[in-house]
């Protein structure tokens, strides 16, 4: 199949879809590759670069689309390229399936198989294609170098000859993947970082990263993050507000906020209020990384930079990934050569669109004219449920009752155990005589003495215990010395094969379990 | 008994060794426990020797100090993995003595019972013993004998069988031959055959036939029993050996046989039923062979195992707070536990806290891992069992599991169709990082896949473990 990749026309858009590496690895997938020319300049590949690779370079998009089977592709295709759709082509591209029915129908209509690359589903077999968390970790990392552009001060405190230097702090609210890489970029800068969530057990994500947690006193059923496929849900309006709350007590503080709350398909929510900007001091700044979805602060402007009246700074560029297109057109490219990977099962240039695969069923939206949108959940889940079921607290009378009942039945028990016992021991003594009783007597007694020690012996002592019991087994040794000295050649022979044996495991048994204990030491 | 003195001296030794067993209740006092067993022991072979036993003393004294010699060579050249062949071997010693004692108390009775009442007066020792019993007596005796015999014979090949599994010189996976359980049957109702027909003639055939029986019983019983149910099998020969002495103690009239024999044997049976709660299974099924067949379709496992090298390993261990260590019996096959402990001396000099949990059958033997790591003078008080650190593992930056498998193998919870479901395991793949320390890809001792080397936090560490720990310790400076 012949893989092609036009230049973006989105305005402004530097990242390709196609990198002369991931040309590499897809023709050894045994594909052929294509590429308009020009497609990579702004990410700094040039043609030439993508000749040496192997890859054909056409000079406008429309023989692009006519030459290439496969079409990979960054942004959402806008209607000249959906125009290019036709039966048999295969589109691999940021599809916006949930609000694009239009290009949906259109894709449909043309015939043509689309791939929508934020589809992907969350699972662990589809992480290296998860394009979205890609670009992610690239808008966090270059939210707070933006950040730190429009900061007028040092991320790290310095204490200097010219001065001492106050570190900054950073709140980033949303400890998805784009904020745990914000977090991570600003702990390394050395600025002080805190991170919020609704979800409360990313903390730990949180704090892994070298950020401070920021908890809320609330005492609501927490959101499980499972059942929405790892991402965040909508909050309920108590929690909003003690959110709200915590974050206006935060303000004055933070030197920089970089919000990245976003709920799939939905406008993002308003997190940092006007009254919050207000606080803040002059010179502080403010990232809003959700700005293509309406902004987490209201006052942001999409792709634009705005000061306010008291000095505070509010980015809300939406091309963050697009601002660092080098690095997010290599990470993008891998993605889609991963999902060709998938697509390619033989590696034979042949590509097997199977549909009961659930990283590929996911991801596709229209398929043999039908939309195919939106998939059934997969089979897999995105990330381990919480465990929902506590032991039910019992009451104290409960407590009490379930004692008495165990009491009850641990003498029940004995005295059945007893009783049997007693019966037992009453027959036996009916038909043996006086002499066997004796010693049957001393052997239940030590039957019992054994059960009532050997209960308390401690795990870790397992093995010296079997050594000291083997060791003493060989008392044996006392019914071989007292035959040894009496009867014929045959029993001396015996008995003295016996004493010698036992006498092996005598010192034998001893001697190692006296090794063994020495050796167990405290600290 | 006429001997005033050797019966005081054995309540004296009885006492000692009760004292013995229970002051194995923990680390401190079982240095103590050991004495009291020596001391017991010599005052029980003194008192004999001088007492019931005086004849040919000279002979005695001669062959226990021989066996003595070679008894003190095994116990001080053995390695402490080692141990469990060991044990299993000289549980065999015991057994053969019991029943050659048994033997000979047949003899003895055969030869008494020929001689005419004038004669037997004249009789010393054990003869004089035998001499004084009536018609019913000599039936419960040839009952007690012939059960010693039979016991006896069951540990001999039973234990030379385990020690040949746990020393790798017989194949260790579950083999019966055609017929299983039916042949052990058979044999057992022989055995009782016999019993009737010695019974009534007091012949010398039915005691060997039975002999021979039995012996193969126990050679059957333990060939059928897989490696991974070795520590049940051991404690459960050490139990046998104990009922072997106290059947032959009842036969010879000897009340201290009878006391040391009934705490052994009670002592084995307890521990065989510990380690048999510990893997959720029930006693029977263990005796009466192996892994049963799973009881239907084992999960499908699905994923990859992801290999790591030592750098990785390093790099995690020198970022994590806390560490579990989950040894198991590849570390006693690697004698890695040397250098575990200087990987965790190592890590605790850095400020992380290392813990290690040790399963109830982890290793071959009751205890196993317990004595490996303190061979290496591993603290006592940083080794937990189960129940006290399982709850842990959430909080856990990095488990290391090190040659083990079955007992931290999550099939166990999830799929009950597992060979080994409900069976209590080390919830290690609850930690944040698992990293299992394996030689190769195959499965464990039981043979059953394991999940755990397919989930998303583990990684797969392959090579010997002691090589593996060597090479750790060198990137952790």
């Amino acid at each position: 199949m012949k893989i092609g990749t036009p230049k973006e026309v989105f305005p402004g858009e530097n990242r390709v879809a196609m990198t002369p590496d991931s040309a590499r690895a897809l023709q050894k997938l045994g594909h052929d590759c294509v590429i308009e020319s020009g497609a990579g300049l702004r990410a700094g590949f040039a043609d030439e670069l993508y000749k040496e690779a192997g890859v054909d370079v056409v000079e406008d998009a429309a023989t692009l689309w006519e030459t290439a089977d496969i079409v990979a592709k960054v942004r959402q295709p806008d209607e000249t390229e959906l125009g290019y759709l036709e039966q048999g082509k295969t589109l691999i591209s940021f599809f916006n399936p949930a609000g694009n029915e239009k290009g949906m129908e259109a894709a449909k209509e043309a015939g043509a198989t689309v791939i929508a690359m934020e589809s992907v589903p969350r699972i662990s077999r589809a992480q290296k294609m998860d394009a979205l968390s890609s670009m992610a970790n690239i808008a966090g990392y270059r939210a707070v170098i933006e950040a730190g552009n429009n900061f007028g001060r040092f991320f790290t405190g310095q204490v200097t000859a010219a001065g001492k230097v106050p570190p900054a702090k950073v709140l980033v609210v949303g400890a998805g993947v784009a904020g745990l890489a914000a977090i991570g970029t600003s702990t390394s800068l050395g600025a002080i970082t805190y991170a919020f969530d609704v979800r409360p057990e990313v903390a730990e994500q949180v704090e892994s990263m070298g950020a401070e947690f920021v908890y809320l006193d609330f005492e609501e059923e927490q959101q499980d993050g499972s059942a929405s496929g790892g991402y965040a849900s909508v909050s309920s309006p108590e929690f909003r507000e003690a959110q709200l709350a915590k974050f206006r007590e935060l303000a004055p503080d933070m030197d920089i906020v970089i919000t990245t709350a976003l709920i799939p398909n939905r406008e993002a929510p308003e997190l940092w209020t006007e009254d919050m900007v207000k606080s803040m001091k002059p010179g502080s700044v403010i990232i809003d990384l959700a700005a293509e979805k309406g902004g987490n602060c209201k006052l942001t402007v999409a792709d634009e930079k705005i000061v306010t009246e008291n000095g505070v700074t509010i980015v809300g560029y939406t091309d963050f990934p697009s601002r660092m297109a080098t690095q997010s057109s290599t990470l993008y490219a891998t993605n889609i050569r991963h999902m060709m990977t998938d697509l390619t099962p033989a590696k034979d240039g042949v590509v097997n669109h199977n549909m009961d695969d659930d990283v590929i069923r996911g991801a596709t939206v229209t398929h043999a004219g039908e939309i195919t949108f939106p998939p059934p959940p997969p089979k897999v889940k995105a990330i381990a449920a919480v465990k929902r079921e506590k032991p039910k607290e019992l009451t104290a009378e409960e407590k009490r009752a379930q004692e008495v009942a165990a009491f009850k039945q641990q003498t029940k028990n004995q005295v059945t155990l007893l009783a049997v016992g007693g019966a037992l021991l009453l027959g036996v003594g009916l038909v043996a005589p006086a002499s066997f009783m004796q010693h049957f007597i001393v052997f239940v007694l030590a039957v019992f003495v054994g059960f009532q020690v050997i209960w308390n012996v401690s795990h870790s002592l397992h093995t010296p215990l079997m050594a000291v019991t083997n060791a003493i087994s060989s008392i044996i040794i006392l019914g071989a010395l007292m035959q040894i000295g009496s009867g014929s050649f045959i029993v001396i022979l015996l008995a003295a094969l016996s004493v010698f044996m036992a006498g092996i495991n005598i010192f034998g048994g001893f001697l190692v379990t006296r090794r063994m204990l020495a050796m167990f030491q405290k600290s | 008994m006429d001997y005033g003195f050797t019966t005081a001296a054995y309540v004296v030794a009885a006492v000692l060794f009760i004292l013995s067993l229970g002051g194995l209740s923990n680390q401190e006092s079982a240095k103590r426990a050991v004495w009291y067993g020596i001391v017991g022991m010599g005052i029980a072979v003194l008192a004999t020797l001088i007492g019931p036993g005086s004849g040919l003393w000279l002979l005695s004294v001669v062959l226990i100090a021989a066996g003595g010699i070679i008894g003190y060579m095994l116990a001080s050249r053995v390695e402490m993995t080692q141990m469990p062949e060991l044990v299993a071997g000289m549980h065999a010693l015991v057994g053969l003595a019991a029943v050659f004692v048994g033997f000979n108390a047949h003899f003895e009775l055969v030869r008494v019972l020929s001689m005419d009442p004038a004669a037997r007066v004249g009789l010393e020792g054990f003869a004089a013993l035998l001499a004084k019993k009536d018609a019913v007596e000599q039936g419960i005796l040839r009952v007690e004998l012939f059960l010693g015999v039979f016991i006896g014979a069951i540990t001999f090949t039973g234990s030379v069988i385990a020690y040949g599994k746990l020393s790798g010189r017989v194949t260790s996976a579950a083999q019966k031959l055609p017929g299983g359980h039916m042949l052990n049957a058979s044999a057992a109702a022989l055995s009782l055959l016999c019993l009737i027909w010695y019974m009534n003639t007091g012949g010398f055939l039915p005691l060997i036939l039975m002999t021979l029986a039995a012996l193969f019983i126990g050679y059957h019983l333990i060939m059928g029993i897989g490696g991974a149910d070795m520590p049940v099998v051991v404690s459960m020969l050490n139990s046998y050996s104990g009922w072997a002495a106290a059947a032959i103690g009842f036969s010879l009239g000897n009340d201290l046989l009878i006391v040391v024999g009934a705490l052994v044997g009670s002592s084995g049976a307890i521990l065989s039923y510990i380690m048999c709660k510990a893997m959720n299974r029930s006693f029977i099924s263990v005796i009466l062979g192996g892994f049963g067949g799973p009881a239907g379709e084992a999960m499908a496992v699905e994923g990859e195992q992801i290999a790591i090298d030592a750098d990785g390993v390093a790099t995690a261990l020198q970022e994590a707070d806390s560490v579990i260590i989950v040894p198991g019996y590849g570390m006693a096959v690697a004698q890695a536990q040397n250098a575990v402990a200087d990987l965790t001396r190592r890590l605790r000099d850095k400020g992380k806290e290392v813990r290690f949990a040790i399963h109830p059958v982890a290793g071959r033997l009751p205890g196993h891992m317990n004595v490996l790591l303190a061979e290496a003078k591993v603290p006592y008080d940083i080794v937990l069992e189960m129940d006290e650190i399982n709850d842990d593992f959430p909080d856990t930056d990095v488990v290391i599991v090190i040659g083990s498998n079955d007992i931290v193998n999550p099939a166990a919870q999830d799929d009950p169709n597992s060979p080994i479901a409900g069976m209590p395991v080390l919830e290690v793949w609850k930690a944040k990082q698992v990293f299992v320390s394996k030689r190769g890809q195959g499965t464990g001792y039981s043979g059953i896949e394991n999940p755990l080397f397919f989930k998303d936090n583990t990684r797969m560490f392959y090579g010997d473990a002691r090589q593996s720990m060597d090479k750790l310790l060198g990137l952790l400076d």
